[in-house]
């Protein structure tokens, strides 16, 4: 598929990675209705209490008992946690599925935050491969670096990296935001099929490789360009949105973002696409 | 999937030995078949260490087939007489297991290719290390239970590397293990995460050079591999950057040598790394909780980027 420069559908939502043509793909919409409301609890989630705030010492516990102690907290309406000596244990905070202050006073090892939807997270430290994979909404602030396969399969919310990340950051992501203030790896936004990601430091090589759909902005060197990912020219509202989401994640506000370069998908791949949980969500 | 650690005190020794030990259990999770460990020991330098198997160990999980331990005395003879013919007198003798020894060799020469093919030519005897400082140890089981069964835990020294091994690509045995000498190269060792993809390519053409392999395992290619390139003159940085495109597939992996540490990922970064450095310690390991096993506190660590190659020296 041609260049987005040289196309002529420029629209203002396929400049931006976001497409609206009636998909022809299988539907799995599903639509709200009143009378059934009980038919959508959220099953694990809690209502708590910013205000109500507690610290958790995870040094003596395994993951699994930081994240049952975490849960019962929860249980008992706490709503700012903040969590010392996490010392790179894995797979803590996982399946968080209600809004939440969560603070780690430290870092985190792999898969650190995954499934979550919906909790506010900032990590004092790094986190190791896969954080915050399969994010639903939310946010979530690493402080220092981050390990590969940063934000895989996201489909919501925001994940900021202050420092640099590993390779295949974004990969799979269907939705959601990534923002690096660092550089990135090989293979950043390995087959994204929607999204945006922003990397103010420089990427590696095979950006954008099988990319769907989505956008990457770059704002340093790029290794190289992946297969099927393509130039695109930076609209206006390409830039009010990027300044916006800088000065969101307190991150590269100064940054003159009229240099960066945007990359899109060079091709069109409208089947693969069916309503996402985001959207459902929406939906509902 | 495996697991590795490596650490470098820059400047100073320390107890490499429970350090180690403490990174690769922290690893275990990776795998457990067996572990391994490159010792750079503090010594005077004037003897040659090896460290030697006549046997593997037949316990339970292993691949090996059950031997007579009659068999392991009968090697042991036929090495003291390889050694003592070639001039070599053992000065320190220590059997830590029945297929397990240790030799402290007085012995002077810098080419140890046709001293490793003598003592390695009989059958069922393999040389694990050869050098002044190094020595490689490795068996089946866990970091704690190897170390405890070699006693590593009050080895003092510079730098070690070290592998938690699941096996996938070879048996369960010592010769598979991690971590591998860069025969004939003294005190150089190597140990890898990841799965190398034309090994056999790669080892038929170093065969032809006169290179050996002990195993099928693909992780010893790179160890024979960078040992081939610093016998064409190249030093092991260049070494270590020509592997990025002469071997293909996913792997992290370290090299040691008497002075020195490196590491080396791939192109695609499909291997984790994580890495602590300050001026006189470098800690690396596959996982963070590898590195926290020795510095506890809040630390500022990274992931190297694709393609990279560090090498550091003590």
């Amino acid at each position: 598929m041609a260049n987005l420069k040289t196309s002529e559908k420029k629209s203002k939502s396929q400049s931006m990675g976001m497409h609206t043509e009636v998909l022809t793909g299988r539907t799995q919409q599903k639509f709200f209705n009143p009378d059934e409301a009980e038919n959508f609890y959220y099953f694990g989630t809690y209502d708590v209490d910013f205000n109500k705030r507690t610290d958790l010492d995870v040094k003596n516990m395994t993951a699994p008992e930081a994240n049952k102690e975490i849960d019962n907290l929860m249980s008992q309406g706490y709503g700012t946690i903040v969590i010392k000596n996490p010392q790179g244990k894995h797979s803590l905070g996982v399946g968080i599925l209600n809004k939440l202050n969560l603070i780690f006073e430290g870092s985190l090892g792999y898969f650190g935050m995954g499934s979550c939807d919906g909790p506010i997270v900032r990590i004092n430290g790094r986190v190791g491969w896969s954080c915050a994979e399969n994010l639903m909404a939310g946010k979530v602030v690493i402080e220092k670096n981050a390990g590969s396969c940063f934000g895989a399969a996201i489909r919501g919310g925001d994940l900021i990296c202050k420092g640099s990340v590993g390779a295949r950051t974004g990969i799979d992501m269907k939705g959601g935001s990534i923002i690096v203030g660092g550089d990135a790896g090989a293979f950043t936004g390995f087959m994204m099929q929607r999204g945006r990601i922003i990397i103010l430091g420089d990427v590696g090589i095979n950006l954008g490789d099988s990319m769907y759909d989505g956008t990457i902005f770059v704002g340093g060197k790029i290794g190289s360009y992946g297969s099927d990912a393509v130039d695109a020219e930076l609209t206006k509202s390409d830039l009010d949105w990027l300044k916006r989401k800088l000065k969101v994640a307190e991150i590269g506000e100064k940054f003159d973002v009229s240099k960066m370069k945007k990359i899109v998908a060079g091709k069109k791949l409208w089947n693969y696409d069916n309503l996402e949980p985001t959207e459902k969500k929406g939906a509902i | 999937m495996c697991g590795i650690a490596g650490l470098i005190h820059r400047g100073k020794s320390s107890n490499v030995g429970s350090e180690l030990q403490g990174m690769l259990q922290a690893l275990k999770h990776r795998g457990e078949d067996s572990t391994g460990y490159a010792l750079y020991a503090d010594t005077d330098g004037k003897n040659f260490v090896m460290r030697f198997k006549v046997g593997e160990n037949v316990g339970e999980g292993s691949s090996s087939v059950m031997e007579d331990v009659s068999v392991y005395d009968e090697r042991k003879k036929i090495v003291d007489q390889y050694l003592s013919e070639m001039g070599a007198k053992i000065v320190k003798e220590e059997r830590t297991l029945p297929y397990s020894l240790r030799y402290e060799i007085d012995y002077n020469t810098k080419d140890l290719l046709e001293f490793s093919q003598k003592i390695e030519s009989i059958p069922g005897v393999e040389i694990l290390s050869m050098g002044k400082s190094l020595e490689v140890i490795k068996d089946l089981g866990n970091a704690k239970m190897v170390c405890d069964r070699y006693s590593l835990d009050k080895v003092v020294g510079t730098h070690a590397i070290g592998h938690a091994r699941m096996a996938t690509e070879s048996g369960v045995d010592i010769k598979s293990a991690h971590p591998f000498w860069g025969y004939p190269f003294s005190d150089v060792s190597v140990v890898h995460n990841g799965q190398l993809t034309n090994y056999w390519n790669n080892r038929r053409a170093l065969e032809n050079k006169g290179m050996r392999f002990m195993s099928e395992c693909d992780s010893e290619l790179i160890a024979v591999y960078i040992a081939q390139k610093m016998r064409e003159g190249a030093t092991l940085e260049e070494g270590m950057k020509e592997s990025l495109s002469g071997l293909d597939g996913v792997f992290t992996y370290f090299v040691a040598t008497k002075d020195s540490l490196g590491m080396a990922k791939d192109t695609m970064a499909a291997k984790p790394l994580v890495l602590y450095e300050s001026d006189d310690l470098v800690a690396m390991g596959s996982e963070e909780i590898a590195i926290r096993s020795v510095l506890p506190q809040e630390i500022d660590t990274y992931d190297p980027f694709d393609g990279e190659v560090k090498v550091w020296q003590i």
